[in-house]
């Protein structure tokens, strides 16, 4: 994963409520086996919609996400994240996420920014009022600049620490092999296993 | 103090704690599909890794296989592909797998209790959001992504920061016609679509104590709609009755282990939730959504709300926009909502208790004009006993089409699909816009519910016959 320390880009104003990972990317979108490709599905609903915010040239290029309330919410699909990468967003910010996206993004590198509703509705009428302003994020100071105004955000701690070394999740757990392979040997035989296979007689 | 059932849970699976770090949980059980996979294959192909622990791990093909001419090749090639990828990848690491054709294969969330793998006090985990599901064993069960699959693959372990308790005290008798399905509706319409959010949740009263595995299980797999890491119901006589004998169950001296172990996985009398939620079992009714999040339900008696009745400017802007995309009025009564397609199955609704409650209740009559009824059980077992017991026969002399084993229509990434503007009754667990097709508008409701409305053609239930 790659370090992330700031990010200055577009911010685009997304003015909706619960909008779940379905929105974000529908299942006929799913198949590839990769992880690149899936710009294509990011919003597939509303991107015919003139009036949609990314259809809007100012916000074409936007990197910056303001989202509304339980952003992420639903199917567990990673692909959500990725399709917002792919795109070229760097960071979400809103005010309530769903657990497994959220969790998603840390593992992928996607900045998820924390902030009351209030602060969001602040930063989407900045982002109204100039289509096309830049804010910046700062993980190490945990703070939104957007115009001569600065928020804090929330992040977990380690997370965050996480993003600012761009570690790797499975490289730091298996330098505990030790304590994993101790906490094996005493795991009661009687536990289920795959396999052997067993199927009903 | 004492322990609640998660926490004991939880802390049977620790095998690393640290300052400013999460928890690093053991996983006892890991289920695989071929949709969230394929990428996390090829990340431990890329470094060289293996699976840990094959003999924890077990994969199925449930989203994208058809249920039509199963024994012919895949007809959409790039759902071809990711099935394929996955029996490669499956052969190639040496994981089971279940695939198309074989009698256990099907939602991955119905075989793992049908094999009798899901147990009491298990953490059990796979890439799907409905994982919760195995939680009506009393087991830790939860969701996780693409990259969380290939951590588990490499390492059968997660970093997980400890959630939040919450008790879901559900008490009262059920009336008849009403089911596990309207509970966990009209929980998520009361508690709202982020209210589990941050939260493992026991279900629990003896509502739940007097319910199947089957209805915990409905109400377990609706975790996730309101925002919940996971939802345990506490294991107890029904949970041993239902697992005896099961393929994977534990036999002889181990049974005996293992129900002694399970007997401890309790929520102790002093035990402290961070927050609780009382539901009374006796007022409730059939129960179903009106708009395009689970939290948009009524009883099915009532009317279709307007913006005007949520004071919330966020919940009034998003029941216009569910309104707009629904194509409803305000004031309309659900009763009156006609259907044109009826879904029966999921991991919510597609067990055979399902199959068997919406049978009773459409046998003898015919289908509605002009509404189609899809009936897909839950897996090719589930399938294949509900035809030792004559269940297909009738639904297929009732006027349904009796299909194979799958996620179908639940999410529509097989030919099922609804068409645009197309409006269905769906025992599934998502009314999202688009969820069964593009355009598709759904109403989630139970099996009851379901085979009412295929009988009258609108939103009905069976005391409305
Ligand atoms: S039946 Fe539906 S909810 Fe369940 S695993 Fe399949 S797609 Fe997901």
């Amino acid at each position: 994963m790659d370090k992330f320390s700031s990010h200055t880009g577009i911010a685009v104003p997304l003015r909706r409520s619960n909008v779940d990972t379905d929105q974000i990317i529908p299942a006929v979108y799913l198949k590839r086996v990769t992880r690149t490709g899936f710009e294509d599905g990011l919003f597939s609903a509303w991107r015919n919609d003139p009036a949609f915010v990314l259809n809007q040239p100012a916000y074409t290029a936007g990197s910056i996400l303001v989202a509304g309330p339980d952003f992420g919410t639903g199917s567990s699909r990673e692909h959500a994240v990725w399709a917002l990468q792919n795109y070229g967003f760097r960071v979400i910010i809103g005010s309530r996420f769903g657990d497994i996206f959220r969790g998603n993004s840390g593992k992928a590198g996607l900045v998820i920014a924390t902030v009351d509703q209030s602060v969001v509705e602040q930063l989407w009428a900045i982002a109204e009022a100039t289509p096309g302003v830049e804010f910046s994020v700062d993980l190490v100071t945990k703070t939104i600049t957007a115009g001569d105004q600065v928020f804090d955000f929330g992040i977990d701690d380690y997370t965050r620490h996480r993003l600012l070394e761009g570690l790797d999740d499975i490289a730091i757990t298996l330098t505990h092999e030790d304590d994993i392979a101790a906490f094996e040997s005493t795991r009661p035989g009687w536990l289920p296993k795959t396999l052997p296979a067993k199927i009903a007689g | 103090m004492g322990k609640t059932l998660s926490d004991k849970v939880w802390d049977e699976h620790v095998v690393r704690t640290a300052d400013g770090e999460p928890d690093l949980l053991y996983i006892d059980l890991h289920l695989v599909h071929e949709v969230t996979s394929p990428q996390a294959f090829d990340g431990l192909r890329l470094a060289g890794r293996t699976v840990r622990r094959t003999d924890l791990t077990m994969a199925t093909e449930d989203h994208n296989t058809p249920t039509l001419n199963i024994t012919a090749p895949i007809a959409d090639p790039v759902s071809k592909l990711q099935v394929d990828t996955l029996r490669a990848n499956a052969a190639e690491f040496g994981v089971r797998i279940h695939s198309l054709g074989d009698l256990d294969q099907g939602v991955v969330h119905i075989i793992g209790p049908q094999l009798g793998l899901t147990q009491p006090g298990l953490t059990v985990v796979c890439g799907d959001s409905h994982t919760a599901t195995h939680g009506a064993f009393g087991a830790l069960a939860f969701g996780i992504g693409t990259s969380e699959v290939e951590h588990v693959m490499a390492t059968q372990t997660l970093p997980q920061a400890r959630p939040k308790t919450m008790a879901v005290n559900i008490t009262g008798e059920l009336p008849a016609g009403v089911t596990a399905k309207d509970v966990v509706l009209a929980l998520i319409a009361k508690v709202g679509t982020g209210g589990g959010q941050g939260y493992i949740v026991e279900y629990r009263g003896d509502t739940i104590e007097k319910m199947s595995m089957e209805g915990r299980m409905t109400i377990c797999n609706m975790s996730i709609e309101w925002g919940a890491k996971a939802g345990m119901v506490a294991p107890d006589e029904t949970t041993f009755a239902y697992l005896k004998g099961r393929p994977h169950a534990p036999e002889g001296a181990d049974w005996d282990a293992a129900v002694a172990h399970w007997k401890t996985l309790f929520t102790d009398a002093d035990a402290v939730f961070d927050a609780e939620v009382d539901i009374d079992a006796t007022q409730l009714s059939p129960f179903v959504t009106w708009g395009t999040n689970p939290g948009q339900g009524v009883p099915l008696s009532a009317a279709v709300p307007g913006p005007d009745d949520f004071a919330d400017p966020v919940a009034k802007a998003a029941a216009e926009r569910a309104l707009e995309y629904m194509d409803l009025t305000a004031g309309t009564p659900m009763h009156d909502i006609k259907v044109d397609t009826v879904f029966l199955g999921s991991c919510t609704n597609g067990r055979i208790e399902d199959l068997r409650a919406a049978a009773e209740v459409v046998k003898g009559a015919s289908i509605a004009d002009g509404v189609r009824m899809l009936v897909v059980p839950g897996s090719a077992r589930v399938k294949a006993q509900a035809e030792d017991e004559g269940l297909d026969a009738i639904f297929t002399e009732f006027g349904a089409e009796w299909r194979a084993a799958g996620c179908s229509m639940c999410l529509g990434m097989n030919p099922d699909q609804l068409a645009p503007g197309e409006r269905s009754a769906s025992t599934s667990n998502r009314n999202f816009e688009g969820r069964q097709g593009k355009g598709g508008r759904t109403h989630l409701v139970s099996p009851l519910v379901a085979a009412a409305t295929a009988i009258r053609g609108t939103l009905s239930s069976p005391a409305d016959l």
